[in-house]
């Protein structure tokens, strides 16, 4: 099943390849990987997009845990709770004269936006799930896909509700940056357990 | 300058020092009294500032040792080793050590010089990216650019190597860091470490499940691992095994975790563990498994382990529940936390029957006791370690191994009693650990009597260390087990290669005629009477000792489970005694 890792990780240099270079010498085949920055200035967000069974995901988990810049570590599948799914893509596609309302109109079908168009070519852009980008460029792909660049997945819980072991997780709190050893043992067992293994 | 001066002028302005006396400075805050390195170009500012320092240097003769010196330090006493190295080449010639350490979960700390800061990345002389090389081998590391940053990297790294699973840390200075002063503040430098959490503990229902597993089980076996070592859980596996009367299997790590005498104390299992220690484990019905990892070398085939056995794992880092054995039950936390947790809990046990069972299972003693045949003129390695044990059994000694045959006879036939009094390279199997490393524990325990039990192959590997011990004036023990061949792999040809010695005969030096060389009072055993005199002598000498055993030169390690095949299906001696036989 595909697991979405949401990773947090402190901001700083080096960080990426920390967890990149764990992934490959545990040996996980990543499908999609992005990064980007969050509400918190000092904080990263990695969405990390993978085919693991459960015990392998516990695991990924558990290992990703030991980097010391990782502060916390979610786990998003489609059999737990709603979440949004979203990838980006951008897709330069051939037209002749004749071609390009065809495009157009499967572009609009698709509710994705024309965002360049020249004298022998069209660039789509579109959101949404994996799926829907699968989807239009299959139906663009006659018509000769001369440049697809895709974002990878970035995935957020659904409702009010941030994911709760984010919404009370010390570490994500830039002002609690006592040491680890406090803030660790401030916690409920039962919590810290929940999140490790 | 002073016009900086007057800036930062406060009530409380802190001394400005160079990032080189802040290294120190932290060192030395962090309870460090020895360093093992090498000097060269980018580490110069800090081997400058040393004799501000006073903190004793122990010049090696490779990079290497020094670590292995920093991780014999380590495990010798429990406390953080530390190694230093200049960039490039310096650095990289650490990366075994620091690879050993890492999967032996030692606490060494690592420091390497690097190129200034302008010229990072530009391929400069004696550059390299040893942050990016070490990535995967080390708990963590530092590449640190500026004076400011040095106290600060040393605190944590001191912090995150020893506290959790103890890994080895590496901090990269660049030269320029080494150089440029700053305001020295070690309280403002305490850990920051926002996700790092090393002090995990079980949830009460995991903690429930555990002991009714263990109430129910009637053929239960602990297997006790070097977590016991780190955590200091010895006497608290012992009381929870009495308690519970359950007996123990150890692993080659945990030797010394409990005493071998101990009634409950099975001996090692794995690869070349004992027999009925093997067969005991695939026929229980619960293992207990504490601070251990099952590594393929304790399981053997995964498909074929302890089929009838529930499983409790406890171990500290989360990652290895599940990683290669399915469990019932994971515990993660500290093992002597949890044991104490657990102690009360637990009712008391009997299991008269299986321990009985068990003591059924050691079979035919003459076969596996080939220490205790008499003299036939042949030098068996067997015959040393057992010599050895007997005459240093009753000295507060450390037995340091390298990696091979004579590691698994040490491990099989010294009956080792307390903890930290064997050291030896388990995960990484590291040939050349052993002298390094020994010189490193007489360092760290300089009362203790270091034995260093080595190969020919291995010894060879590291030998240039001799000199660094002569430096130092250390009294170390050196008996190197010298069969003239490579023999754990010439082994490996001889069960599963039909007999292709390819590349494993060795030619030595007269290891004697080179411990002269160095100084070292060294001598050549070829009989087993002899072996008895030359430990009493080496133990009357006052300074080193290096002694030659020419054993067997194809004895072989009994018993053995082949690599992947079920823990039960051992190759076991041919009978020694028609062996010899047949020889005369």
């Amino acid at each position: 099943m595909l697991h979405a890792f949401i990773v947090y990780v402190e901001n700083k240099p080096g960080v990426l390849s920390r967890v990149v270079s764990l992934f490959r010498r545990r040996g996980y085949n990543i499908d999609s990987l992005t990064v980007g920055r969050t509400e918190k200035p000092d904080v990263s967000r990695m969405t990390i997009v993978m085919d693991a069974d459960e015990d392998q995901a516990r695991r990924i988990v558990a290992n990703v845990y030991k980097l010391v810049n990782v502060l916390l570590v979610d786990v998003i599948t489609k059999a737990g709770p709603p979440a949004i799914a979203r990838d980006l893509a951008l897709i330069k596609v051939g037209v002749t004269h004749e071609a390009r309302s065809h495009v157009l109109e499967l572009a609009n079908v698709f509710r994705a936006r024309v965002v360049d168009v020249a004298p022998s070519s069209v660039t789509i852009e579109i959101t949404g799930v994996e799926d829907k980008v699968d989807g239009l460029l299959e139906v663009l792909r006659p018509f000769g896909l001369l440049e697809v660049v895709r974002t990878g997945q970035i995935v957020m819980r659904r409702g009010d509700k941030v994911s709760t072991a984010v919404a009370t997780a010390p570490e994500l709190d830039a002002s609690a940056n006592g040491s680890s050893e406090v803030a660790a043992s401030e916690q409920d067992p039962e919590e810290d357990l929940a999140g490790s293994v | 300058m002073t016009d900086q001066h007057h800036h930062s002028h406060k009530p409380h302005s802190k001394p400005k020092l160079t990032g080189a006396r802040i290294l120190w400075e932290c060192l030395e805050r962090e309870g460090v009294k020895h360093i093992f390195g090498y000097p060269g170009g980018a580490i110069l500012p800090a081997y400058d500032a040393l004799k501000h320092s006073s903190i004793h240097h122990i010049l090696v003769r490779h990079e290497q040792g020094a670590t292995h010196m920093a991780d014999g330090f380590a495990r010798a006493t429990g406390g953080v080793g530390v190694a230093i190295a200049t960039s490039g080449p310096g650095a990289t010639n650490m990366v075994t050590g620091i690879a050993t350490a890492m999967m032996d979960s030692s606490p060494i700390v690592c420091i390497t010089g690097q190129v200034g800061s302008k010229v990072l990345g530009s391929d400069a002389f004696q550059e390299t990216d040893i942050t990016g090389v070490t990535l995967p081998i080390t708990k963590h590391n530092y590449l640190v650019t500026h004076a400011e940053e040095v106290a600060h990297a040393v605190r944590e790294a001191f912090y995150i190597a020893k506290s959790g699973r103890p890994g080895p840390v590496l901090i990269d200075i660049t030269k320029d860091a080494q150089q440029t002063t700053c305001e020295f503040d070690w309280e403002a430098a305490a850990p920051r470490l926002r996700g790092y959490r090393p002090d995990l503990s079980p949830a009460k229902d995991e903690y429930r499940q555990a002991l009714k597993l263990i109430h129910e089980a009637k053929r239960p076996v602990i297997l006790a691992g070097h977590g016991i070592l780190v955590s200091g859980a010895g006497a608290e596996v012992q009381a929870f095994a009495e308690r519970t009367s359950i007996p123990i299997a150890l692993t080659l790590l945990g030797l010394g975790a409990l005493p071998a005498s101990h009634f409950l104390n099975l001996g090692m299992m794995g690869m070349h563990g004992e027999a009925w220690v093997n067969n005991t484990i695939q026929e229980a019905d619960l293992l207990i498994a504490l601070g251990m990892r099952f590594d393929d070398r304790v399981t053997g085939s995964l498909k074929t382990y302890a089929p009838k056995a529930k499983k409790i794992h406890v171990d500290i880092d989360p990652a290895e529940i599940n990683k290669n054995v399915k469990v019932d039950v994971g515990l993660v936390g500290d093992l002597r936390k949890i044991l104490q947790t657990l102690l009360p809990l637990v009712e008391l046990g009997d299991h008269t029957e299986w321990i009985q069972h068990i003591h059924r299972l050691k079979g035919d003693v003459a076969v596996r006791d080939i220490q205790n045949l008499p003299d036939s003129g042949h030098l068996y390695a067997a015959h040393v370690i057992n010599d050895l044990w007997h005459e240093t059994r009753d000295r507060d000694t450390v037995v340091v191994t390298d990696v091979g045959q004579h590691q698994m006879w040490e491990a099989q036939y010294y009956k080792h009693e307390t903890p930290r009094s064997l050291i030896t390279s388990g995960g990484l199997g590291t040939m050349g650990f052993a002298l390094p490393a020994g010189i490193g524990a007489k360092v760290a325990r300089p009362e203790a009597d270091v034995w260093v039990v080595a190969g020919d192959g291995g010894f060879q590997m590291t030998m240039a260390e001799l000199a660094t011990m002569v430096q130092e004036k250390l009294k170390v023990n050196i008996a190197i087990i010298n069969n003239g061949y490579l023999g754990m792999v010439r082994q490996w040809q001889e069960f599963f290669y039909e007999r292709n010695y390819e590349a494993t005969p060795l030619l030595s030096p007269d290891f004697a005629k080179l411990g002269e060389a160095y100084g070292i009072r060294s001598m050549a055993v070829r009989h087993r009477s002899e072996v008895i005199p030359a430990v009493r002598a080496a133990h009357a000498h006052p300074g080193p000792v290096l002694i030659d055993f020419q054993v067997e030169q194809e004895d072989s390690v009994y018993p053995m489970v082949a690599a992947g095949a079920a823990l039960h299906e051992m190759i076991r001696r041919p009978n020694p005694l028609e062996e010899t036989a047949a020889d005369e």
